[in-house]
């Protein structure tokens, strides 16, 4: 099983630069798991106490995975996972 | 340096005379690893606010597949303050999420939605450190 994941710039450090990469789960916190295993670091990038980083956006399949259930979206076979650093300031 | 063509400062600095009291918010997109800042896309600022600016989360997916289909990146990331100096605030330090690109502010204190100079500045904003850059306005980018 596997899910394609797109990596923003500001953490391809962490997968070695690669823009895109291969992972596997059942939900978006266990690809989040998965993705941990291989590239250290990603998962305090993405989640701070348990939910999803306010300002970084992940869509499954172009939807924003807010509108899924969150880090419980469910993944299947062949989604199209994207992650997307907020563009917003103050 | 900052090498930007007139018409682009233009433009970003009338999106931000437009918007006021609100913040402008938008990016100059090019070429992937050019650094040549070529077309000014206006984004909406889904906040709606004078002190925070925030690209909606669909209109951001539908923006950078854009950009990857044509091998383009944010060159430019600006937006205004509208009654703050042109520098990048705690938040905008915070959140700075391309670490390859420009990030410009505007600051339309000055003259509000009228006519009258802006303060346009440039910056690099990289894990948490600002460096300001000069800005070369030219009347074209040289061609490549």
């Amino acid at each position: 099983m596997s899910i394609e994941v797109r990596i923003p710039t500001i953490l391809r450090p962490l997968t070695g630069g690669e823009k895109s990469v291969e992972g596997t789960g059942d939900s978006l916190s266990g690809l989040i798991d998965d993705l941990e295993a291989r590239f250290p670091g990603i998962k305090e990038r993405l989640v701070e106490d348990g939910v999803l980083r306010r300002f970084v956006n992940v869509y499954i399949n172009d939807e924003d995975v807010r509108f899924l259930g969150s880090l419980e979206a469910p993944l299947a076979d062949g989604d199209s996972v994207v992650v997307l650093p907020a563009v917003a300031g103050g | 340096m900052l090498t930007i063509a007139q018409a682009a400062y233009d433009a970003i600095v009338a999106h931000a005379k437009r918007d006021h009291p609100d913040e402008a918010c938008g990016i100059v997109a090019g070429p992937e690893g050019s650094d040549r800042p070529e077309r000014v896309i206006e984004m909406i600022n889904a906040a709606g606010s004078p002190t925070f600016y925030e690209f909606d989360s669909t209109e951001l997916l539908a923006l950078y597949k854009d950009l990857w289909d044509r091998d383009e990146e944010p060159v430019i990331v600006y937006h205004s303050h509208t009654a703050t100096e042109a520098y990048p605030s705690r938040t905008d330090i915070g959140l700075a999420g391309e670490p390859g690109a420009h990030y410009v502010l505007v600051s339309t204190r000055e003259h509000g939605n009228n006519p009258g100079p802006v303060e346009f500045r440039s910056y690099r904003i990289v894990e948490g450190n600002v460096t300001e850059e000069e800005v070369n306005v030219v009347e074209a980018l040289p061609s490549t």
